[in-house]
């Protein structure tokens, strides 16, 4: 049983990594981003860049909250604004690992024009998207990512808007890296992050996240969302993107995961040095 | 305070900064070869009239002293990249104007509570909305000084040349990173772009601050020390695994909700640049120590004030001029001794009121205190301010 102590030693790894003096969290019962810290927390810890050189940012919101549970350099600014944040500290300090740990309303939603923008220039930064359909912080109102027909705070005859197919938007925006994963998936969400640590360029993995606060309205509580995740997820890498938004409410329809795209095309802070270059006549 | 170097670090490098000398020379880009000289070695901003000239030039200039430009996709990107500069130690700039500036109201605030040195010039035009997008206005002092919401102090410097175009954009990082705040300047469509005379001192007579870093080791470090009034500051990736957040936090950078640690972090972050008022604020007086009437003015109409003071002294009106050099903190104990001894004011502001509703909080009932607005769109002549001198001048 050699690799069930393997996993007890990296527990403990983590835990060093973590502001325990902060514990309990602030997390409902059932809730995926507790998961996620750990799987990036995993990740930092195997990536062999020192750790004092991973930041991380995030916006406002349950995710968001993820980095003050990090000990780790973190910046936890305004609501929507991480990516800029982001985008300012990695290029003036590009030694770091700068990577972006949100919730769907903070960087899809009210952030959504600098997710574009930052996919469109190729920012060297990694996005940990965590996905709950739903704003948890504010008490269960719509967001970007809600489900056709979903019940919300603010959707009470339920919601007609249409939403966002994550990995598809940030593919035929460009994106260098492109993944979806879920918390149950926790071996290939670290090896996810750990592909973003190695890309140049934005990279972004999406995870799919079961929320109380969207179960309770929603008739899929968390525990449900994970069996209902179990049933319907399908590991397809080559998947037809524009096929695998997301339909909570359709039995049939496959939850799509997988490293969809890992291509390579220089960011803006490698393409940066070049201009640097050219200013200073070649130097 | 801050520990203060020379330039000539800087010059030891071989960066192409602006040299010692005599230039004739745009306001916005004397703003932005001061920025280089103090040090700035970032800018992000979104294009915007009439402080163009001020991205273009950094886009060029930047690369060249081995600094990062960057346009970003709108003034709200800009200006919390700038707090992911300051936060890897980097001084970080960004120009706008008054529908630009009010985008990034919540950045500023984000930058005030999460003490991130950053500067901010502002070329002010006509408006109110899109307005007057070629002309000058002087209407943003008050967004400057409450743009944001809740309780904050802000510095704002007001050029009235291109040599304080120069001047005062090194102060203007001074202050941002010995108070670690965000730091306005102030200026209007015709000092940004007007193009006059300027002397760029020689190096060793710039003072450049520069970030006070932790001499602690990283256990003890606490991003918001609240045993300094200005804590030290680290920067992303030196070890100190620091945790900082615009919620209202401890000195740990841990969010709270606790009164007591709420009124002790909103009264520190004020007591910043309270306490530090008369040493931030500035002004000038002109032929005031025996004008019955001081005329109050800043930025482009100080320059026709001026002249309307010099003429009204011709035909012999003991007038004067006060000129804020700082529209935040306002320098009002300039005007005391001159209230004191029964000069009545006369604000001329290219607005329907701003700095006027200042004066008349300081000396109110203490003396008479008459206005001028002036729309905006241009700047009054100096005849103009004549005529409402002779209408008051107290006889
Ligand atoms: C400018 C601004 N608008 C609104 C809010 C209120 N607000 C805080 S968090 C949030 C939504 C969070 O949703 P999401 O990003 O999906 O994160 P979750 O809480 O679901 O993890 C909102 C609307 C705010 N803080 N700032």
């Amino acid at each position: 049983m050699s690799s069930l102590r393997v996993t007890t030693i990296r527990s403990e790894e983590v835990k060093k990594l973590l502001r325990l003096e902060r514990f309990p969290h602030i997390w409902c019962p059932g809730c995926g981003i507790g998961t996620v810290v750990k799987c990036y927390a995993e990740a930092v810890l195997k990536s062999g860049i020192p750790e004092e050189k991973h930041v991380v940012i995030s916006g406002i919101g349950c995710a968001a909250r993820a980095p003050g549970y990090l000990k780790l350099d973190g910046l936890h600014v305004l609501h929507g604004r991480p990516i800029p944040v982001a985008v300012g500290l990695k290029s003036v300090k590009p030694d770091l690992e700068v990577t972006v740990i949100s919730g769907d309303g903070d960087i899809l939603t009210i952030g959504g024009n600098h997710f574009i923008h930052a996919i469109r220039r190729n920012d060297d930064i990694n996005v940990i998207l965590i996905n709950n359909f739903i704003y948890g912080m504010t008490g269960g109102q719509y967001g970007a990512t809600t489900p056709l027909g979903a019940i919300t705070t603010t959707s009470p005859y339920g919601f007609i808007e249409g939403s966002f197919n994550v990995p598809y938007l940030a593919a035929a925006l460009g994106a260098n890296f492109v993944a979806r994963w879920t918390p149950l998936h926790t071996k290939e969400l670290v090896d996810a992050i750990l592909k973003m640590f190695k890309v140049d360029g934005f990279a972004i993995v999406e995870i799919v996240s079961p929320c109380l606060i969207y179960g309770e309205m929603n008739n899929l509580p968390p525990l449900e969302m994970l069996k209902l995740l179990k049933e319907r997820v399908v590991i397809d890498h080559e998947a037809d993107l524009s096929k695998i938004d997301i339909d909570l409410r359709d039995p049939k329809k496959p939850i799509v995961v997988g490293n969809f795209v890992n291509r390579v095309k220089p960011s803006y802070q490698t393409r940066y040095m070049e201009i640097i270059k050219k200013a200073r006549g070649g130097k | 305070m801050a520990e203060r170097i020379s330039l000539l670090e800087a010059v030891e490098k071989k960066e192409a900064l602006l040299e010692p000398g005599v230039y004739f020379m745009q306001g916005n880009i004397a703003s932005v070869e001061a920025a280089l000289i103090a040090g700035c070695r970032f800018y992000a901003g979104y294009p915007i009239t009439p402080s163009n000239e001020i991205a273009e030039h950094m886009s060029r200039r930047l690369p060249q002293v081995g600094g990062v430009f960057i346009q970003f996709e709108d003034e709200i990107a800009s200006i919390m990249a700038l707090i992911g500069a300051a936060y890897g130690g980097v001084k970080s700039m960004t120009a706008t104007s008054g529908p630009g500036f009010s985008l990034m109201q919540e950045g500023i605030g984000c930058a005030f509570m999460i003490e991130a040195p950053i500067v901010i010039v502002d070329v002010q035009r006509g408006g109110p909305s899109t307005g007057l997008p070629t002309l000058v206005g002087q209407g943003d002092i008050m967004q400057a000084k409450w743009g944001s919401h809740g309780d904050y102090e802000i510095v704002a410097y007001l050029p009235s040349s291109v040599q304080e175009m120069f001047d005062l954009t090194i102060e203007a990082f001074n202050a941002a990173w010995e108070y670690r705040v965000p730091v306005i300047v102030l200026t209007d469509q015709r000092v940004g772009q007007m193009i006059e005379k300027i002397e760029v001192p020689p190096y060793e007579e710039i003072k450049i601050v520069v970030r006070r870093k932790p001499e602690v080791p990283p256990e003890e470090y606490l991003p918001f020390d609240s045993r300094y009034l200005v804590p030290p500051m680290a920067a992303a990736g030196e070890g100190y695994r620091f945790h900082v957040t615009c919620l209202t936090h401890d000195d740990r950078g841990y969010p709270t909700t606790s009164h007591n640690i709420s009124r002790k972090l909103v009264s520190r972050l004020v007591a910043k640049i309270r306490e530090n008022e008369k040493v931030i604020g500035r002004y000038e007086s002109y032929l005031a120590d025996d004008a019955e009437l001081i005329i109050i003015a800043y930025g482009i109409t100080s320059r026709a004030a001026r002249r309307a003071v010099k003429e009204a002294r011709r035909e012999g009106l003991k007038v004067g001029l006060f000129r804020p050099i700082t529209a935040w903190p306002f320098p009002y104990w300039g005007l005391k001794e001159h209230v004191d001894r029964g000069a009545e004011l006369l604000v001329v502001e290219i607005n329907m009121g701003q700095i006027v509703r200042v004066i008349r909080e300081y000396y109110n009932n203490i003396t008479k205190i008459h206005f001028m607005p002036w729309a905006p769109g241009e700047v009054p002549r100096p005849s103009d301010i004549l005529l409402k001198i002779k209408e008051v001048y107290p006889r």
